[in-house]
């Protein structure tokens, strides 16, 4: 068995993922850490560009595993094809970004190999000579320190912003890339994709708003959300929701903030009865300011907000629209 | 079609949540309700039976107090329920609950199997995924809507950033499903009435005991995130922190 790590990168329709980036300098610091070796590898078909791509970075060697079955992507392809690959290598840390693509195929694969995968983790720590990572539960309202307690390969996978993609370290001299044909089996994948769409174009572009006043389940029912849309206008700015809110009809499907919504990143974001879920952090998270109303003290926004009130937001809204007509007409 | 619903039940979205002395899990003495998804699940279930006949079978692994997210499903309409009852599940991994599930329905025939896409609780996101795996069976996950053709299904999966895709896949198969694939339907009082009179088979652990193994995973330390940001808590009665904030927008944020 080799001891390294090895980053499984993400590519779509022959470009990388930009998380990719972030689960490599995870592996960077990984290794540093830990002293293993760290290798990198891409699956796809034809795709010995992005490997060596993926090469110029800090990273010891990296495998382009090519299939033709690998194009377009199935779970069946990509776990026959990743165990295949796997099970020669025998890598000590696989580690891959948590998104959609991996989430649909990662459980498989390990469950074929007889391994667990810690899911969406958010980080790790050394204790001694264990390994632990740092994961969510409770919705982000507890982290969890989590070890294996299993036989490598250890899987893990990295939630979306939990590194800095942009601090990934470069090599001068390129590291050698290696191809790995892999066999797959005709019959092996079920699953027959279509192509991949973007649903109506959307009406608002919100990506482009200074001031967002995004609702949430705390707003309770849908004729509330006028007291939020009468603060929105006072601040000349737009209204939004977390996922719930849309999924109900309340609002329409492009004010929705977070992961299957917009990112937007607005001189204020303005949370009220929001709790803060991963899913909705990342489409905000890089707003200037985040103020936050919720009545419970320990809901996970408060973690990122600049200024938190602990409150109903009932009696909190009505005033402070007040307050900012007065101060607007002052001014 | 012949569907089993998996459905857990979790503490509820505003109950506050405790650390247990050892800080290993919560204090189990709150308010629990029904995964989110789960509850999309069932409405989908429910309706592709309306739309197709067949039977909507749902399944619960965890301690006697989930009993209840099994009768409020038999009450909007499922026929029947399974309860792998024993405390012990709460502790299971994702691996070790999808083999308790695959061993309680050995002897059934189902055409689909419906997970939520996570759970609130553990949020693993897996749980379905190692199922079909362990059945042998195709899945796709975070799934948007579903149509029954003449040789399989055509589903549709939700991806990132507003982007779907249309997937066809043979049966039996397993789905995980996404909140907001449908409107959920509230139990009537008929329903609730009938749903006394449904079966409901109880699991006991010993039953599929020999079907798991260890934990592959171990939680360490359960804790309250550290902060990463300097936060300021504006504090007062409502007309005094709408001053604060104006104050703080006009002179801080700069937006007034
Ligand atoms: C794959 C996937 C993708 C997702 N994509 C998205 C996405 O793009 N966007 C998104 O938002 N979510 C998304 N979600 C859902 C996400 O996980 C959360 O479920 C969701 O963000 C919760 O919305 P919420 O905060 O409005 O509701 P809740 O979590 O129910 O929170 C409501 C909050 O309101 C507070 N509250 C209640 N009453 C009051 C009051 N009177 N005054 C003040 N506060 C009050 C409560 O304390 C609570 O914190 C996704 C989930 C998954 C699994
Ligand atoms: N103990 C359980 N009882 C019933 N369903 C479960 C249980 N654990 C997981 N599930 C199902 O698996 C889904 C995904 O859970 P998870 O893998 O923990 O994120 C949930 O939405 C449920 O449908």
């Amino acid at each position: 068995m080799a001891d390294t790590i090895l980053v499984v990168v993400e590519q779509r329709e022959g470009k990388l993922n930009r998380v990719s980036w972030e689960t490599l300098t995870a592996g960077q610091a990984l290794a540093a850490e830990t002293g293993l070796p760290l290798e990198a590898a891409v699956a796809g078909s034809g795709v010995e560009k992005l490997a060596k791509e993926v090469a110029g970075k800090k990273v010891g060697k990296v495998y382009s595993i090519e299939s033709t079955g690998l194009e377009p992507y199935t779970p069946d392809a990509f776990a026959a094809g990743l165990k295949q690959f796997l099970e020669s290598r025998q890598p000590k840390l696989v580690l891959m970004p948590h998104t959609y693509q991996v989430r649909d195929f990662v459980p498989k694969l390990a469950t074929a190999m007889g391994r667990t995968v810690i899911s969406d983790c958010i980080g790790y720590k050394k204790d001694g000579e264990k390994l632990l990572f740092t994961r969510q539960m409770f919705q982000g309202k507890f982290a969890a320190d989590v070890s294996f307690t299993g036989d490598p390969p250890w899987f893990v996978t990295f939630q979306n912003g939990a590194f800095r993609g942009d601090k990934v370290e470069a090599t001068a001299s390129a590291a050698p890339v290696e191809t790995v044909n892999v066999e797959i089996a005709e019959n092996t994948i079920r699953n027959k994709p279509h192509e991949v769409f973007k649903e109506a174009k959307q009406a608002v572009d919100l990506t482009q708003a200074e001031i967002i006043v995004a609702v949430g389940r705390g707003i309770k029912e849908q004729k509330n959300i006028e007291i939020a849309k009468q603060l929105a206008e006072a601040l000349g700015g737009e209204i939004a929701a977390s996922r719930p809110i849309c999924d109900s009809g309340w609002l329409p499907m492009d004010r929705q903030i977070g992961s299957s919504g917009q990112t937007v990143a607005p001189k204020l974001y303005l949370a009220l009865g929001i709790s803060g879920a991963i899913q909705h952090i990342v489409g905000m998270k890089g707003a200037r300011t985040i103020i936050a109303v919720n009545k419970d003290s320990e809901a996970p926004i408060f973690e990122i907000a600049d200024y938190a009130i602990v409150g109903n937001l009932f009696e909190i809204v009505p005033p402070l629209i007040g307050e900012v007509k007065k101060a607007k007409a002052g001014s | 079609m012949k569907i089993l619903v998996c459905m857990k039940q979790v503490p509820q979205k505003d109950a506050p949540l405790k650390l247990n002395e050892a800080g290993t899990w919560i204090r189990e003495d709150v308010s629990y309700e029904v995964n989110e998804p789960d509850a999309y699940a069932l409405e989908e279930a429910l309706r592709q039976k309306e739309k197709h006949s067949g039977e909507v079978v749902v399944i619960s692994a965890g301690p006697a107090r989930s009993q209840q997210v099994l009768r409020e499903a038999l009450a909007k309409g499922a026929d029947r329920a399974i309860h792998l009852e024993d405390n012990a599940f709460v502790g299971l991994g994702a691996f070790n609950t999808a083999r308790a599930f695959a061993a309680a329905i050995k002897d059934e025939k189902f055409d689909l199997i419906f997970t939520g896409l996570q759970s609130d609780d553990y949020g693993y996101a897996q749980t379905g995924v190692i199922l079909a795996e362990l059945l042998g069976w195709p899945h796709a996950t975070i799934i948007m809507q579903i149509e029954k053709g003449d040789s399989g299904i055509k589903v549709k999966r939700e991806l990132e950033a507003g982007y779907f895709q249309f997937v066809d896949m043979p049966l039996p198969a397993v789905l995980t499903i996404q909140s907001g694939i449908n409107k959920l339907r509230y139990a009537t009082l008929i329903g609730i009435k009938q749903a006394k009179n449904k079966p409901l088979r109880k699991v006991a652990l010993a039953e599929v005991q020999s079907a798991l193994g260890g934990n592959l995973q171990k939680i360490e330390r359960l804790y309250v995130p550290h902060k990463t940001k300097n936060t300021q808590f504006l504090e007062g009665p409502p007309a005094e922190i709408a001053k604060k904030l104006a104050e703080k927008l006009r002179n801080e944020v700069r937006v007034l």
